[in-house]
Formats: structure tokens, C-alpha cells, sequence
């Protein structure tokens, strides 16, 4: 499995969509790795700086309908290989989870009231999350203070995690 | 309990059940670009497993950026042609062939009614317009898709669109599919498949109905769908001629493909659009939108007339109506962009295309290249466009730049008037 394990960047922010995460100019790169000084470039959020605020982040937690727009995987990759394994938000736009399910990666959907607890309490403050996939669990930390929250992944979901990706499970199974 | 389109459609390609809700499906096609197919390509090499699950199935263009504008491009469209090649892949289609995809594809007669199509592309949702279940997927689906013909969805929820009345003299399906978005949002029906049916829609052209699916995923929409009817029988009787006895055979073999009666919906929403009016874009949203006449008056920089959205012939007949006898303005550039080949040369042996030279626009080869920003008509920090295409998105044509989606007649007007306006087709008030 990949690691579920860092600091937290909030993008407060709904309907951010997968050109703001990597511009379509960049999807001439034929690498992964060559995509990582371009993300979240055109992000439209006044309080985000992707020069100072990506680096050393495990996981990003938002608001509605993350990813929506392109069907780019790049989107996925561009957080990949800046560290970023999973994404929380109210919901996604399908292609998008897909997309990081079938890269092991993990697209977590919580309900509209946890999603505003966590940015109330935790937003704007040094955060570190630990991801269980096998538990649906998550803890939460900032401040010397710990919380644990739940949250639901279904069986296929999981089994792509688990997997590291939809290529390795298909291939055993189809 | 009835069934509706896209449920009978999952209930007969089911390759595997997994895990409740999650359905392995059976692909009839899987539709590649050069922008998303490579790295899947490059992939399956590195793992030791080029292979195809049939190359019959799998069909490919070059269409993003043609000809290629640089290296990285001309690399991308050179591991297209030899994988094409290797595999033995017979519907690749490059330069002097290629096309946008979801004008080239449907035109080629490789959609039917009752396939399962995916496509690294979000618009291939287009293809639901001839009752097909046709969703984009990125770049691990699609690797799967090519090596074993195969992929998972969620079990599908349906919205069903009842689109009723009219549409007025100078309004479209760009219209009419702007005004959807606009009510149910961006993230609406995310999830959900959209069923366009209705008087409207059964009155618009296979062209017509493209574009409204087209749109789907601007909602957040798996697919978007109409049902097949004589419309969608005489679009593809070219292909399908030797496969029935008469045109009367063919619909009523592909009538089977719609939702029953009986059958359970998310939700049934109905519109009377009689008195809707010319739309258009603003902001970064899709669902972001206001008449043209809000609109009016708004200067642009540049019109560009294309893509899978509004690059068909129909769209070009539109905008050639409206341009003949007239010149842009001094302040604006045109720039039209025929989907395909094919429309290219029926737009030139319609006069069309000399009616756009004569007033004033650059004629492009096919290809999506402005849309996404990559090529043939990029902006430049805050300029602004009216464009056919599909996405508003900050920075979609260009860093920096924004982009007011329309119908093709209200971009040819907005090009002769240099901002936006009606065209003056649209005499409705």
C-alpha cells in the first residue's frame, strides 16, 4: 500500500477542477515525474501559494465535486509525485476517484458536517493525518491533540488500495 | 420492475460482479487519443504486456495537437503510430485523416445503439447520443480497456431530462444543454447518467443530440444518452445496411434500447424550453451562465468555432448563415476549426469555408488544439474568447484568459459585432 501518512493541505474551495490541478499544456509530459513543479499552478484560491504551500503535504482535505472537469489522469500523478496519496472532500467527480482508486491512491467522500468541522478546527493550523484503509479510519492531529474519525470505502475500492492499483488487479483477474 | 437504458445496457456486457454495486463491464470499443494513450502504452511495455484485447475494437487518432507543434507532441503522435502499427490496429486515423474524436468516431460508424464504449477523454460522453452507455475514463482505465477489453462502474443511477415545447428560431441544443447545467450545477448530476428525452430532442439532428451529451460531464455526469430512434437509423444506415433488411429492421431492433416504462429513476426533471433564449458563459463554471442578452456588449478578443461540443457541419452551416455578406470586427480574430476531415470537405464544397475566409476568420485543420489551450489558438493573460467549445475554466484556453461558452450562431454574431450579442436569427424576446 502507499503511504497515508502527513501533513494536511485545505483547499477551501469547491468544484476545483483537474486543469487547475495540471494545465493541459503540461499533458505533453510522457513521465509522471515530470508534472511535479506544475501543480495546482492554476489553482484559483487566493489564500493557496503552490510554491510554498505543496511541499511536504501527504493529503489534502476540501470541499464538493474535487477533480471535476478532464478525465486526466494527470491529475492523480501531479499529486502523486509531489507526496500527496489521498484527497478528502464532501464528494468527487467520478472520473477522478476512479482515477485515484485505480492508482491505489485514496479518494475519501465524508459527509458536508464533518467536512466543515475539519476546516473549522483544523484549518489554517499545523495538521497531520494517519489513514487506516483496513479500519475506514483516520487519525487527525494537531496541536499535541488527537481525534479519530471514520469514514466508509467500499470493498472494491479497498481491494484497489490493497492492490496498488487496477492494472495489477485486473491483470490477476481478467 | 422496468429497466432503464443504461442499467439494460450494464445488465448485458457484465463481465464480473466483484463486490456489490461494482460491475466489471465488456467494452464494444475503446476510443484512443495521442494526449492519455501513450502513457498507458508505455506502461503496459514496461510491464511486459503490449498486448490488445482486439485491435478490430480499438480505435485511434491523433487530434489533440495535429500536426504536431513540437517534440514532445511529435513523440506522442509517433508512439500512437507504432503502436497502431504493431498491433495491427486498422481504424488509427492520422494527419490528412484525423479529426476531432467524438466527431470522427460517430461519423466513421464505430458507436451503435446498446455499446459500451470508453475513451480517455471526458467527452465521451458524446456517444451516448445513439442510445450507447460511452463514459471517459483516465489513463489506467484505458490501459485496462486495451489489454483486456474490460471496466469497473458503479452500477448507474439515471436522471431523466423531459425537454419540452419548442425551441425558438435561433436557439440550440448549445442553449438548451447551457440552460440544463445552469439548473442543476456542476456537480448536479455527478455519478448519475443523464437521459435527454422529450419533444425537443426528438425534433434535434444526431448533431444536435451530440452536443447535448456532449456537455453531460459539465454537470458531473457519467454519460449522457438519447434514445435511438429513425434519426439514429438513418445516421448509421451507411454501416448498418448490410446487417438488416430495411431501415423499419434496424429500429426495431435498436428500440430496444430505452428506458421502460416501468422504469425507476434518481429523478424525472422536466423543462419547457418554448421561451428559452440564446445562452452564454460566465465566470469559470459551466453552470455559470446568463442570456446573451445579459451578456451583451461584453468584448472579446478572439472567436473560436470547433470542437466535439459545436464542430460539425450543422454548427458550421449555422455560423456561415450568419457570416455570409459580412466581416468581423477589426478587433476580434476568428479562428473555425472543421471537426473532421469530412466536414472539412463538405464546408468547402458548400462555399462555407470561403464564406469564413471572406469574412475574415483563418480556417484550421481539424483538431481540438484551442479548446485545452495546447494549440491553434491559445490566449494570452487576460484575453477573452467566445467560444463553442465546452469548459469556462479559468486558464482553459490559455493562462490567464477566459472563455464565454455559446451556440455557434451567437459566436458568429459576437465575431461581426466584436462582443457579445444575439445573432440575427434569434428574434424572440
Amino acid at each position: 500500500m502507499k503511504n497515508f501518512k502527513g501533513k494536511v493541505l485545505f483547499l477551501n474551495r469547491s468544484d476545483i477542477n483537474t486543469d487547475e490541478i495540471i494545465p493541459a499544456k503540461y499533458l505533453t509530459e510522457i513521465t509522471k515525474e515530470a508534472l511535479k513543479p506544475f501543480t495546482l499552478e492554476d489553482l484559483k484560491l487566493d489564500t493557496f501559494n503552490p510554491k510554498t504551500d505543496l511541499s511536504g503535504k501527504a493529503a489534502i482535505i476540501t470541499r464538493a465535486n474535487f477533480g471535476c472537469g478532464s478525465s486526466r489522469e494527470h491529475a492523480p500523478w501531479a499529486l502523486e509525485v509531489n507526496g500527496i496519496n489521498a484527497v478528502i472532500a464532501e464528494n468527487f467527480a467520478r472520473i477522478f476517484r476512479q482515477n485515484m482508486y485505480n492508482c491505489g491512491m485514496l479518494a475519501i467522500e465524508l459527509p458536508k458536517d464533518k467536512i466543515e468541522y475539519l476546516f473549522g478546527k483544523y484549518s489554517g493550523k499545523e495538521t497531520e493525518i494517519d489513514i487506516d484503509v483496513n479500519s475506514g479510519s483516520f487519525i487527525i492531529t494537531s496541536g499535541g491533540a488527537s481525534e479519530k474519525i471514520s469514514f466508509e470505502i467500499d470493498g472494491f475500492s479497498k481491494a484497489l488500495v490493497e492492490a496498488e492499483g487496477w492494472v495489477g488487479y485486473a491483470d490477476k483477474k481478467y | 420492475m422496468g429497466k432503464t437504458l443504461a442499467e439494460k445496457i450494464f445488465d448485458s456486457h457484465i463481465a464480473d460482479k466483484p463486490f456489490e454495486g461494482t460491475y466489471v463491464l465488456k467494452l464494444d470499443a475503446v476510443f484512443c487519443h495521442e494526449i492519455t494513450t501513450p502513457i498507458a502504452i508505455n506502461d503496459l511495455v514496461s510491464r511486459g504486456m503490449d498486448r490488445v484485447f482486439d485491435p478490430s475494437k480499438i480505435k485511434a487518432v491523433i487530434d489533440h495537437v495535429t500536426p504536431a507543434k513540437d517534440s514532445k507532441t511529435a513523440e506522442q503522435g509517433k508512439i500512437m503510430r507504432e503502436w497502431a502499427r504493431r498491433h495491427n490496429i486498422k481504424d488509427f486515423f492520422d494527419v490528412g485523416k484525423n479529426g476531432v474524436c467524438h466527431a470522427l468516431f460517430p461519423e466513421q460508424g464505430f458507436v451503435r445503439p446498446g455499446y459500451t464504449i470508453i475513451m480517455g477523454d471526458s467527452h465521451t460522453c458524446t456517444h451516448g447520443a445513439f442510445g450507447a452507455f460511452a463514459a471517459g475514463v483516465g489513463t489506467t482505465d484505458l490501459e485496462v480497456g486495451i489489454l483486456k477489453g474490460v471496466c469497473s462502474f458503479k452500477y448507474p443511477s439515471t436522471i431523466k431530462f423531459v425537454l419540452k415545447g419548442k425551441l425558438q428560431k435561433g436557439v440550440y441544443a448549445k442553449d438548451a444543454i447551457l440552460y440544463v447545467i445552469s439548473q442543476i450545477g456542476v456537480n448536479g448530476a455527478t455519478d448519475k447518467v443523464m437521459e435527454f428525452t422529450g419533444e425537443i430532442v426528438d425534433e434535434m439532428s444526431m448533431e444536435s443530440r451530440m452536443t447535448l451529451c456532449n456537455m453531460a460531464i459539465e454537470a458531473g455526469g457519467t454519460s449522457g444518452v438519447c434514445y435511438p430512434d429513425m434519426k439514429t437509423v438513418e445516421y448509421l444506415w451507411p454501416f448498418i445496411q448490410k446487417d438488416f433488411k430495411s431501415k423499419e429492421d434496424a429500429l426495431a431492433e435498436y428500440s430496444k434500447w430505452k428506458s421502460d416504462s416501468d422504469a425507476k429513476f434518481e429523478k424525472v426533471i422536466e423543462y419547457d424550453l418554448s421561451k428559452l433564449e440564446p445562452m452564454a458563459t460566465f465566470g469559470n463554471k459551466p453552470d455559470q451562465v446568463k442570456t446573451v442578452k445579459e451578456m451583451e456588449g461584453t468584448k472579446v478578443d478572439q472567436i473560436y468555432i470547433g470542437s466535439c461540443t459545436n464542430g460539425r457541419i450543422e454548427d458550421l452551416r449555422i455560423a456561415a448563415d450568419i457570416l455570409k455578406g459580412n466581416t468581423i470586427s477589426p478587433n476580434v480574430r476568428g479562428i473555425v476549426s472543421p471537426a473532421t476531415p469530412k466536414i472539412f470537405k463538405q464546408a468547402m464544397d458548400e462555399g462555407i469555408l470561403s464564406v469564413f475566409h471572406d469574412a475574415g476568420f483563418v480556417v484550421t485543420n481539424p483538431t481540438c488544439g484551442a479548446c485545452l489551450g495546447m494549440s491553434n489558438g491559445v490566449l494570452a493573460e487576460g484575453e477573452v474568447c467566445a467560444s463553442t467549445t465546452n469548459r469556462n475554466f479559468y486558464g482553459r484556453m490559455g493562462k490567464g484568459g477566459t472563455v464565454h461558452l455559446m451556440s455557434p450562431a451567437s459566436a458568429a454574431a459576437t465575431a461581426i459585432a466584436g462582443y457579445i450579442t444575439n445573432s440575427k436569427l434569434f428574434a424572440g424576446k
